[in-house]
């Protein structure tokens, strides 16, 4: 039979590496084939030479059992391969229909003629059942809108084969069961979906069959009811991953923070944080779980001393913080890893070094007499990557560089080892694969064992199922409910999270 | 001296003043909505008025009369589009620094045109006066309607009506045509652009060529119009105005017409002062500076950073994340 598309032993080098080794890829018509593997393992790169971005060193592209030659993306479009980029490509301040037209505009003599375009966009979205807007800016829309927009774009360009990359790293839990059932429709109407990912439970979720890579080569194609979770993760990973569970006895001690009447106002001064009463103890790791925008970026930005603190008080240790600079807060005993690394964590242009002494560089060893010590601070640099597996060919290497996951190790090198009392992890795994995530988990689990006290923000409901002691719901600015992981599961979470307190009790 | 006999004068004197910085700045919108920044107005303009100087005055010589300085506009717009060429290449295609190419440009601009002066003209400092200018002309019949007629429509010069009507083309042209779509996706998001099959570099390299001819023609309007002759300091702060009425405007051609109206007025207060009660009273230099402190006040006090196209100066690289 012929395939949708079919990558036949495809080879592509960088200088010094070999991104993609003899990769061969077979998608069926109508299927949802998941493109699993680490990050860096080459997805990407394969997918840009389906693509039109990169030119493959060696291999053949068949399209509908066509051999065809693909040299940029003009060409794909015209095969009908249309790409969903992780990073969506829009324009924030055109409208939908301007950015779903661009590039192919229906006229009207030399005018363009937007009544003609917001009528193609209301037919796809009925069609294809997404729901936009079209008349509405970019930048007024959600992040779920904004990718059916991209989906919208490339249908309106006829594409038969969808391509998402790692689509669902920005969407909301309830976001990513809409775009499930989204690709599920489109492969009803006879499209084929390649779907990018390192997230096992979309696989088992969305797809019909696996092709895992490795370090660039294939490790083989199964068919999702042929195999398991675990199974799958062995064949990315090339070892025994076991994700760490929280199952250390829970034996909390002194508070640590101690939140009260604390209303925080977000960049628009309406609060964002209304009267939010909090504890975390000593020992435990507390999970706050909610959907994006219910006031934990406010949140973790006031108890970090990021943003101002409208009413009510922060105790660290018993120390009012409320009002306290960020560098006194982090010298009183705070940990913190931020939910953006890019923006927050790390400063990309600074050494790996540098990015380590980024609280300390100011005292003694780091600094003498005003002069940065730079022996002491790539001594002290070197340690750390050793001890926290930072994969980078040296402390002097740029953290631009770094893959994420090694990016996020160098975060928590420097928030872990300055051994603070209490430590904030802002969805610390995002974006990252297994093995970043193994690892990172069980760090967080360390600290708990040393009996510090985490506060952990994550969308990721598994993540904080598996890692709490005691789950906080948060919703609107508030904590409606404390629950017991042990006694919950995601559907009642699923129900707090949207504000429905009384039939989450129920569930 | 009443308000009316008073906006009579002011006002044609404004549409005078105020047509080569609403044609720069609108040079300036097109360079800028498709992701170069162009600070190079100024020398563009000083290529368009040393190209109408030079190709009026020879073309009076070969017998063109008062054709003369219509056809130099357009040999100044082709000069411009030339000499922006530079700033293209350098920008565009080995994505230097747009600010210091944009500076070089103005440097370069003086000094080759005062060069060429030199050469055409026994080491002359200047060129020659130019015989026929483009007037300022009373429109026939508009000029007879009741209060309007006197203060639009005598004593202007046919250039103003095309500067006001180029904004609204010029809109037009961005907001509602398949190529405006496509130049403004490329100053803002060129990646995106891309990925749709835009040649991101052919349309940065059309939007600094447009703003070339516009610059050069603005020039040349104000030299055929107002200057008369070309020396070194002809264009003395005229793009760095039509530069501040493009951002004053927020990068939109009607916002930055509405802005050369402006600074027309605020230049043409210290040509008039003379016949208006009050102002005459008032030193020179106050009306002099007005032009530059109202730009100062306005570009502090009224707008902000966001306004611009958010590629703007951003050089493009492939596949860059």
């Amino acid at each position: 039979m012929s395939y949708a598309i079919e990558m036949r032993n495809i080879r592509k080098e960088f200088p010094g590496i070999v991104a993609n080794d003899d990769v061969t890829l077979q998608v069926k018509e109508g299927e949802i084939h998941a493109l699993f593997g680490e990050n860096g393992a080459g997805k990407s790169t394969l997918m840009n030479v389906l693509f039109g971005l990169y030119q493959p060193d060696a291999g053949e592209i068949y399209v509908k059992g066509q051999k065809v030659n693909i040299s940029d993306p003009n060409d794909a479009n015209r095969l009908g391969i249309g790409m969903v980029h992780q990073h969506f490509m829009l324009i924030d301040n055109f409208t939908v229909a301007e950015n779903i037209i661009l590039g192919s505009e229906p006229t009207r003599g030399m005018a363009l003629d937007m009544d003609k375009a917001v009528k193609i966009v209301r037919d796809l979205s009925d069609r294809y059942g997404l729901d936009v807007d079209p008349l509405k800016k970019v930048e007024d829309i959600t992040i779920g809108m904004q990718q059916r927009v991209e989906i919208l774009k490339i249908l309106y360009r006829g594409s038969n084969i969808l391509i998402f990359d790692e689509p669902t790293a920005v969407l909301t839990p309830i976001e990513i069961k809409e775009l499930i059932e989204i690709m599920k429709r489109l492969v009803k109407e006879g499209k084929s979906i390649i779907l990018i990912t390192h997230k096992l439970k979309e696989i088992f979720e969305a797809c019909d069959r696996c092709t895992v890579i490795r370090l660039g080569k294939v490790i083989g194609t199964v068919d999702i009811s042929d195999t398991n979770p675990s199974k799958l993760a062995d064949m990315m990973v090339g070892r025994k991953v076991n994700i760490p569970v929280n199952d250390s006895p829970y034996a909390p001690k002194e508070k640590v923070l101690e939140i009260k009447d604390l209303t925080v106002l977000d960049s628009r001064k309406v609060p964002a944080v209304r009267k939010l009463d909090l504890e975390v103890h000593g020992g435990e790791i507390l999970g706050i779980a909610g959907v994006d925008g219910n006031g934990q970026t406010e949140l973790i930005e006031a108890i970090a001393g990021l943003r101002k603190v409208h009413e009510g008080q922060i105790l660290l240790n018993g120390e009012d913080i409320t009002r306290l600079k960020t560098r006194k807060i982090i010298e009183a005993g705070l940990g913190y890893i931020p939910e953006d690394r890019h923006k927050h964590g790390l400063v990309l242009d600074f050494t790996v070094g540098e990015n380590m002494v980024l609280q300390t560089y100011y005292k003694k060893p780091f600094a003498h007499a005003g002069v940065l010590q730079n022996k002491v601070i790539s001594k002290k640099a070197k340690q750390l990557i050793k001890e926290f597996d930072v994969r980078t060919p040296g402390e002097k290497t740029l953290a631009r560089s770094l893959s994420g996951g090694n990016q996020q190790k160098v975060v928590i090198a420097r928030e872990v080892d300055r051994s603070p009392k209490l430590l904030i992890a802002a969805q610390p795994t995002r974006g990252l694969d297994i093995g970043a995530i193994e690892f990172i988990h069980n760090k967080l689990l360390e600290e708990k064992k040393k009996g510090k006290a985490v506060l952990l923000v994550s969308f990721e409901l598994d993540e904080i199922l598996h890692l709490s002691d005691r789950i906080a719901v948060i919703y609107e600015g508030r904590i409606i409910d404390i629950v017991n992981p042990k006694e919950t599961n995601e559907n009642q979470l699923g129900l707090l999270m949207a504000g429905r307190k009384e039939a989450g009790r129920q569930a | 001296m009443s308000l009316l006999s008073i906006l009579d004068i002011i006002i044609p004197s404004m549409l005078l003043t105020a047509a080569p910085l609403i044609f720069t700045a609108l040079g300036g919108v097109f360079s800028e909505r498709s992701g170069v920044v162009n600070i190079g107005l100024e020398g563009l303009m000083a290529v368009g008025a040393f190209t109408a100087a030079i190709s009026t005055y020879y073309l009076e010589n070969m017998g063109a009369g008062a054709a003369a300085p219509w056809l130099s506009l357009l040999i100044a717009a082709v000069a411009g589009c030339l000499f922006s060429l530079i700033h293209a290449v350098v920008s565009i295609s080995f994505r230097a620094d747009q600010t210091v190419s944009g500076v070089a440009l103005n440097f370069l601009a003086t000094g080759v045109t005062v060069f060429l002066v030199k050469l055409l003209f026994q080491g002359a400092g200047q060129t020659p006066y130019i015989e026929h200018r483009i007037d300022k002309v009373d429109i026939p019949g508009l000029d007879q309607i009741p209060v309007i007629g006197p203060m639009l429509f005598s004593h202007v010069a046919y250039t103003s009506f095309i500067a006001i009507a180029m904004g609204f083309l010029v809109w037009y042209i961005l907001f509602k045509t398949p190529f405006g779509l496509r130049l403004r996706s490329v100053g803002e998001h060129p990646a995106a652009a891309d990925t749709l099959g835009i040649n991101v570099t052919k349309m940065r390299y059309i939007g600094v060529m447009l703003s070339g001819a516009f610059g050069g023609t603005g020039g040349a309007i104000y030299l055929v119009t107002i200057a008369g002759n070309y020396n070194a300091t002809t264009i003395s702060g005229q793009g760095f105005l039509a530069l501040a009425a493009m951002v004053f405007g927020k990068w939109n051609p009607v916002g930055a017409l509405g802005a050369g109206l402006f600074f027309g007025f605020a230049q043409s207060l210290s040509i008039t002062s003379q016949q208006i009660p009050i102002l005459d009273r008032l030193p020179d230099v106050y009306l002099l500076i007005a032009p530059y402190v109202l730009t100062l006040l306005v570009l502090a006090g009224f707008v902000g950073r966001a306004e611009a196209p958010k590629a703007d100066g951003v050089p493009y690289i492939k596949g860059q994340r």
